[in-house]
């Protein structure tokens, strides 16, 4: 097979595996694609687990630090899929406390209240679970067997996410206010998600059928999901511009892109102190692993 | 080491491939593929396998065209037509 076929291949809906005969800028795409995606689960537990401690009920401490360990572990099984592309898991560590590759954009922003908590696990995780949904069909088939798994998980915490925001949203005007604040900080990074509005061809993911659909399409796919779930609420969303056109289409303000780009690329609000943790955790944690291979060893 | 996980979804059913766990040592994977796989009683039962003990093969040549040990390799119909007509009993 050469590269044209491969692609033919792919773009006919075919799956290969970590055996078989890949192109190089393929592979190298691949373990892109993945390693970031391996960081943001990683990442995405940080700020999360700032709340652990604060939140409102054992059985909300309970549900966060579930979906703490779910996410650690969609990580784990993330950077599995990349060693067996080539590049192991201490490297993609070591390249995420550099600062060398990225993760994405929401989770580099502070949780400042429950309310935050309440939006990421519902609105983040659902952005997020419209990639993962689309990933099923990756053409790398040990990729798109995970996402099952995590597409699974994820539905807990979009659940336990839409049950902290109808809590709040049947309590006090003080709740209600937490909620709204939570989303109208929320929404930027939010509609920034699924990245700019690149047509699906000229996006080279795409192209060797990595993803299964274009930025747009995910994102309103989003947008046709759970904006109705927000206005139901009584909710605004702080977007003047946002409607649906009688074609079906969402219109909305045009998203921060240069926020979008500054962000990723390392200057978030929390981006460094989180590293930070990351950085000092593994250095912490180094005498674990070497006692773990000495003792099987 | 990379261990292999198969999960068992339901009792009765076959041991599907879940993905793998890498760990240090036999006892680590089964305490990383329980993590993974069965914290929610989502199976039934594992097989943790370490990955070198996996035989691996793609190659099923057919060069004989075997067809009599598949159901391809028998066309009844026009054989069936025939012996209705001797014994009379085709439909009209």
């Amino acid at each position: 097979m050469n590269e044209r076929e491969f692609v033919d291949y792919v773009q006919s809906g075919g799956q290969v595996e970590t055996g078989d005969w890949l192109p190089d800028d393929y592979r190298a795409k691949l373990i892109k694609f993945i390693e970031m995606h391996g960081n943001s689960e990683l990442m995405g537990v940080l700020p999360e687990r700032e709340w652990i401690l604060r939140a409102p009920t054992l059985q909300r401490k309970l549900a966060l630090t579930a979906k703490v360990q779910d996410e650690v572990g969609h990580s784990q099984l993330i950077y599995r899929v990349v060693e067996d592309l080539g590049k192991p898991r201490e490297q993609c560590l070591a390249d995420l406390i550099s600062g060398k590759s990225k993760f994405h954009n929401v989770f580099h922003y502070p949780t400042k209240t429950w309310g935050d908590v309440g939006v990421i696990a519902w609105l983040v995780d659902a952005a997020a679970i419209i990639s993962q949904k689309a990933l099923l069909k990756c053409s790398y088939a040990p990729y798109a067997r995970i996402m099952k798994k995590i597409c699974w998980e994820e539905s807990f915490h979009i659940l336990h996410g839409r049950d902290v925001i109808l809590t709040l949203m049947n309590g006090t005007d003080e709740q209600r206010e937490l909620v709204q604040e939570a989303l109208t900080r929320w929404w930027g990074p939010l509609m920034q998600f699924h990245g700019n509005p690149i047509p699906a061809e000229d996006d080279p993911m795409y192209v060797w059928r990595i993803k299964s659909q274009g930025n747009e399409e995910a994102r309103q796919q989003f947008l046709d999901g759970y904006v109705p779930q927000i206005w139901e609420l009584g909710l605004t969303v702080p977007d003047p511009k946002l409607r649906k056109n009688d074609d079906g289409v969402w219109e909305y303000g045009e998203p921060d892109w240069d926020e979008l780009k500054h962000v990723v690329t390392g200057h978030g609000p929390k981006t460094q102190e989180r590293l930070e943790l990351r950085r000092r955790m593994l250095e912490q944690e180094a005498w674990v692993r070497s006692v773990v291979l000495a003792e099987a060893a | 080491m990379i261990f292999e996980v198969f999960r068992q979804e339901k009792k009765g059913a076959a041991f599907a491939h879940a993905g793998s766990v890498s760990a240090p040592d036999a006892v680590f994977a089964e305490a990383f593929a329980r993590e993974q796989y069965g914290r929610r009683q989502e199976s039934e039962a594992l097989w943790i396998v370490p990955r070198d003990a996996v035989c691996e093969v793609h190659d099923f040549p057919d060069e004989l065209h075997k067809t009599y040990h598949r159901v391809d390799g028998y066309s009844l119909k026009a054989k069936l037509k025939e012996a209705r007509e001797r014994a009379g009993t085709a439909a009209d």
